[in-house]
């Protein structure tokens, strides 16, 4: 078997040099040593091209299409839980307004909005469409490694959607449990959607989880197996990094979920009691007994708050990466990011139950769990401060991509503040459930992330359209949603000081309440706003398929592989005839003495000689 | 305008809304100060870092904004650096979480002579019960709740004959007596909370669950339910009234124990029958009559 392998693909091709890699002796080419390359361990994949439309485009194994599909189907569910988040503070802030709407609807709509966003929106686009479409451009691989459990992977994510909007249509409507789906109210009368309703999200869930794990085994293990030459872990783009150890977060976690799921339908369908004490209910007492609700906490919150770096994990990576391009400098302190990621994914798992830290649990699990989840404030702060030392003498491109990187850094700090308060038991006895943990998690977990996702649609849109988003549309756009968001979140956090409890329908005249009305109206009309702003990422995205700007390759002038594909958009299989080879790290950008402020990741050393690379 | 402008006054407008809210914190009528205290240095540690990280990045995003014909420095880490970030963040840490641990252990170490309290919650209301003269409040089970025994109280156990029944969602307290909630619910959680008095506690059905607090202002009080417990969750008030030690002992000593109430029950029961009895007796003859 030959190993010598020729270095010119696509982008590269304007390189003089011929290069190969048979620095052991064999090789025909004169190859500097500094610029040898192990050889490859295992022949390439053979790849199943799809030839007819429905193999191309509905069922289909290319992982781009699939990450393409992953997020349409999140952004459609995604405007759903939008659609119902105006419903909701159209009722928080003008009632008068919103008589057709009763309790149990609220209810109803609380719940969908709230398992919407965070599951079948965040986690899906994350993972599913980023994930697919990135890793294996950004590692050099053909595709995933199991391209058809890939492509089931999406469909089984598609029926798990369509039985969870079908729950809309059940007798009993979906269920109004609370995204939390706490026994015993989410399965006993008393709870809108209790017997269909909750039935239907339950199946959705173990849909989505099931399908989840199959894409899961495809990120973790491409990752692991199919990098391309030369790309050892520690040169993997940060956003490799954070979906990596986010899938593995997943697959850790989801289990949790599932059998709590299970185990609540069996509750609910067999009458087992898993999570069912004697209960009395309208004067009867009821066929339960022995089980226990905190139980299904501790199932519900070890998935919870891994959930929640789940999400996180991915938009550290993928904004470590838009800012060091767009700031044109390396992301500072990479070691220090990759351990950051891979520690707050482990100590995520310590730090459960600050979710329950009045529910009654022993309360002396208080120390263990304060302590656990003041730690994880280290490594997260130590990210912030290597994002914000990238942007130190860098030579910083205002553009939209940039803009929502910097929205994300001020959401992000301002969640990660308040976390504190909510870590910290003490101060969360009074605070939770309360408006300020709504105002928390949105802005953490719910605005921090969206500002990543935005970042990276504005950034690798002319990667997988070919054309540019229009600048001046998305300057509108950023403005309009981040200053929105945040004065719809910031402000209610002293709504949570006041008192005011969350799931509250109504609040009536309460003495300590009534202060609230004015802000109630202020945030539901600033909501309005920014859903009604999204708007503008449509039409910009259809006006942009038509008539934007081409981009051509490497528009940003970026160094990782997914921008060096020979053909932009990239066609299946990726790398055209020959796999590239890669020689460094993904952040060498204004290296001194180099022609460019920036050298690929393709670039071997003996094409930059004269530069002072620190590190490779 | 230049975006990290912008930016500088969002975090300029963040500070001046914080100092000029007039949505704080409703006054605290109970011991929990301390819960109030380390939110306030909360605050100046979390907000201090807010402010010096979106500060830096505005001065950055101005001050290195793209030139043509500038190079960013190329520098891959700073290990100086980065330690001395890592010891500062984690002196800060520790300094929030020192006060938050010691006060949990007083929210965990109930006073020997706090006042216990038996909440019991349902969809959706509250009722109360103090302990009776021999300051222990008796057992109870779920299974046992029926009318003539509305707190499922265990009839064979001594405590529990002389136990205070308030059959109501309004509750008095005495002020500056600390008191210890113990929750419990018959069907789904609940969480018996007043915003003044600061500290919650979710009811769990199955188990009894507790925490404690000293109220220490006179006044009237609202009880939220702070755990969603389906549709009638916002509708599930209460009240409580803090009282001084003479009104306090007044209200006391016209509420009826567990013993009065069997009482009462068996002479309502007593009229029931014979009401009935007298009924049946009309009802026949008027059956008889038509006949």
């Amino acid at each position: 078997m030959s190993d010598e392998y020729e270095n010119k693909t696509g982008y590269q091709a304007q390189s003089s040099e011929t290069i190969s890699s048979g620095g052991r002796g064999g090789g025909s080419g004169t190859v500097p040593d500094a610029d040898h390359v192990r050889p490859a361990e295992i022949p390439e994949q053979d790849l199943y091209h799809g030839h007819s439309f429905i193999t191309k485009w509905v069922f289909c194994q290319d992982a781009k299409v699939i990450g393409v599909q992953y997020f349409l189907l999140a952004t459609f569910t995604g405007i759903i839980g939008l659609i119902l988040s105006w419903l909701m503070r159209l009722q928080l802030g003008f009632p008068e307004a919103a008589g057709f709407m009763t309790a149990e609807h609220y209810y109803q709509f609380v719940t969908m909005h709230g398992m919407i966003m965070v599951v079948y929106f965040l986690t899906a686009l994350f993972l599913g469409g980023f994930g697919n479409y990135l890793i294996p451009l950004m590692v050099g691989s053909r595709d995933m490694v199991f391209p058809y459990l890939n492509m089931v992977s999406f469909w089984s994510f598609f029926v798990a959607v369509v039985v969870l909007l079908a729950s809309f249509f059940v007798p009993g409507g979906p269920t109004g449990a609370g995204w939390t789906l706490y026994p015993p109210q989410a399965i006993l009368e008393g709870t809108p959607g209790s017997g269909m309703g909750i039935l239907l999200m339950c199946i959705s869930l173990i849909l989505f989880v099931a399908g989840f794990t199959m894409g899961g085994l495809n990120y973790m293990i491409t990752v692991l197996q199919a990098r391309t030459r030369g790309m050892t872990l520690m040169r993997m783009p940060l956003t490799v990094w954070g979906i990596f150890t986010a899938t593995i977060l997943a697959m850790l976690a989801f289990p949790a979920l599932l059998v709590g799921g299970l185990m609540m339908t069996l509750d609910n369908v067999l009458g087992t009691s898993f999570f069912m004490p004697t209960i009395l209910k309208a004067g009867e007492v009821l066929e339960y007994g022995g089980g226990s609700p905190i139980l299904f906490q501790h199932l519900f919150w070890f998935f919870g708050h891994p959930e929640v770096y789940i999400v996180a994990l991915p938009a550290f990576g993928i904004v470590s990466d838009l800012i060091s391009v767009h700031a044109r400098k390396n992301i500072f302190g990479y070691r220090m990011m990759v351990w950051a990621i891979v520690g707050i994914g482990g100590l995520s798992f310590f730090v459960w139950a600050h979710h329950m830290y009045v529910s009654g649990m022993n309360p002396w699990f208080g120390f263990f769990f304060a302590t656990t989840t003041l730690i994880i404030a280290i490594p997260t702060a130590m990210k912030v401060y290597n994002w914000i030392l990238t942007l130190w003498r860098g030579n910083i491109r205002l553009n939209v991509v940039m803009l929502w990187c910097l929205g994300f850094i001020v959401t992000f700090v301002n969640g990660g503040i308040t976390g504190l308060f909510l870590g910290n038991v003490t101060v969360d006895v009074p605070l939770s459930d309360t408006y300020f943990v709504i105002a928390h998690f949105h802005m953490v977990m719910g605005i921090a992330p969206l500002m990543v996702i935005m970042g990276a649609v504005y950034h690798w849109f002319p990667l997988v359209a070919g054309r540019f988003l229009d600048e001046k549309l998305g300057k509108w756009h950023f403005w309009l949603t981040f200053l929105g968001a945040y004065s719809i979140y910031f402000p209610m956090h002293y709504l949570g000081f006041i008192g005011v409890p969350r799931r509250y329908f109504e609040m009536y005249d309460s003495p300590y309440v009534t202060s609230a009305v004015g802000m109630n109206e202020f945030i539901s009309v600033a909501a309005f706003i920014v859903g009604a702003a999204q708007l503008i990422l449509i039409y910009n995205i259809i006006r942009t398929l038509k008539i934007g700007k081409p981009a051509g390759h490497n528009p940003w002038q970026a160094n990782s592989l997914e921008w060096l594909t020979p053909s932009v958009p990239p066609e299946h299989g990726n790398w055209g005839e020959k796999l590239p080879v890669v020689h460094r790290w993904p952040y060498d950008f204004s290296v001194p003495g180099a022609k460019e402020d920036f050298i690929t990741q393709t670039t071997p050393p003996s094409e930059v000689t004269e530069t002072e690379v620190e590190k490779t | 305008m230049h975006p990290g402008i912008i930016f500088f006054l969002v975090v300029l407008g963040s500070l001046l809304f914080h100092i000029f809210t007039p949505w704080y914190w409703t006054d605290i009528a109970s011991n929990w100060v301390g819960m109030d205290d380390t939110i306030t240095l909360t605050f100046w540690v979390g907000g201090g870092v807010f402010i010096a990280v979106c500060l830096f990045m505005v001065y950055c995003v101005v001050k290195f904004s793209y030139k043509k014909d500038r190079r960013a420095e190329y520098k891959p880490d700073d290990k100086k650096l980065e330690k001395i970030l890592t010891v500062a963040t984690t002196l800060g840490v520790a300094a929030l979480l020192a006060p938050g641990l010691i006060i949990w252990n007083q929210f965990v170490t109930v006073p020997k002579n706090a006042l216990e309290i038996d909440v019991m919650a349902w969809q959706w209301g509250w009722q109360y019960r103090l302990p009776g003269e021999d300051g222990k409040l008796g057992t109870t089970q779920i299974v046992n709740i029926n009318d003539n025994n509305p707190f499922g109280i265990n009839l064979d156990d001594p405590y529990g004959k002389d136990d205070v029944l308030i059959q109501s969602d309004l509750i008095n307290l005495e002020t500056n007596q600390p008191v210890k909630i113990l929750l419990r619910s018959v069907d789904v959680l609940h969480n018996w909370y007043v915003p003044q008095f600061r500290a919650k506690m979710d009811a769990v059905p199955g188990i009894v669950t507790y925490y404690w607090f000293e109220p220490n202002k006179i006044g009237e009080y609202e009880v939220l339910c702070a755990e969603y417990c389906g549709v009638g969750h916002y509708a599930m008030r209460g009240g409580v009234e803090v009282q001084s030690t003479e009104d306090y002992n007044q209200w006391i000593s016209e509420q009826e124990t567990f013993n009065d109430y069997i009482a009462k029950q068996e002479n309502i029961e007593l009229e029931n029958k014979k009401i009935a009895k007298n009924n049946n007796f009309l009802l026949n003859k008027e059956t008889y009559k038509e006949e």
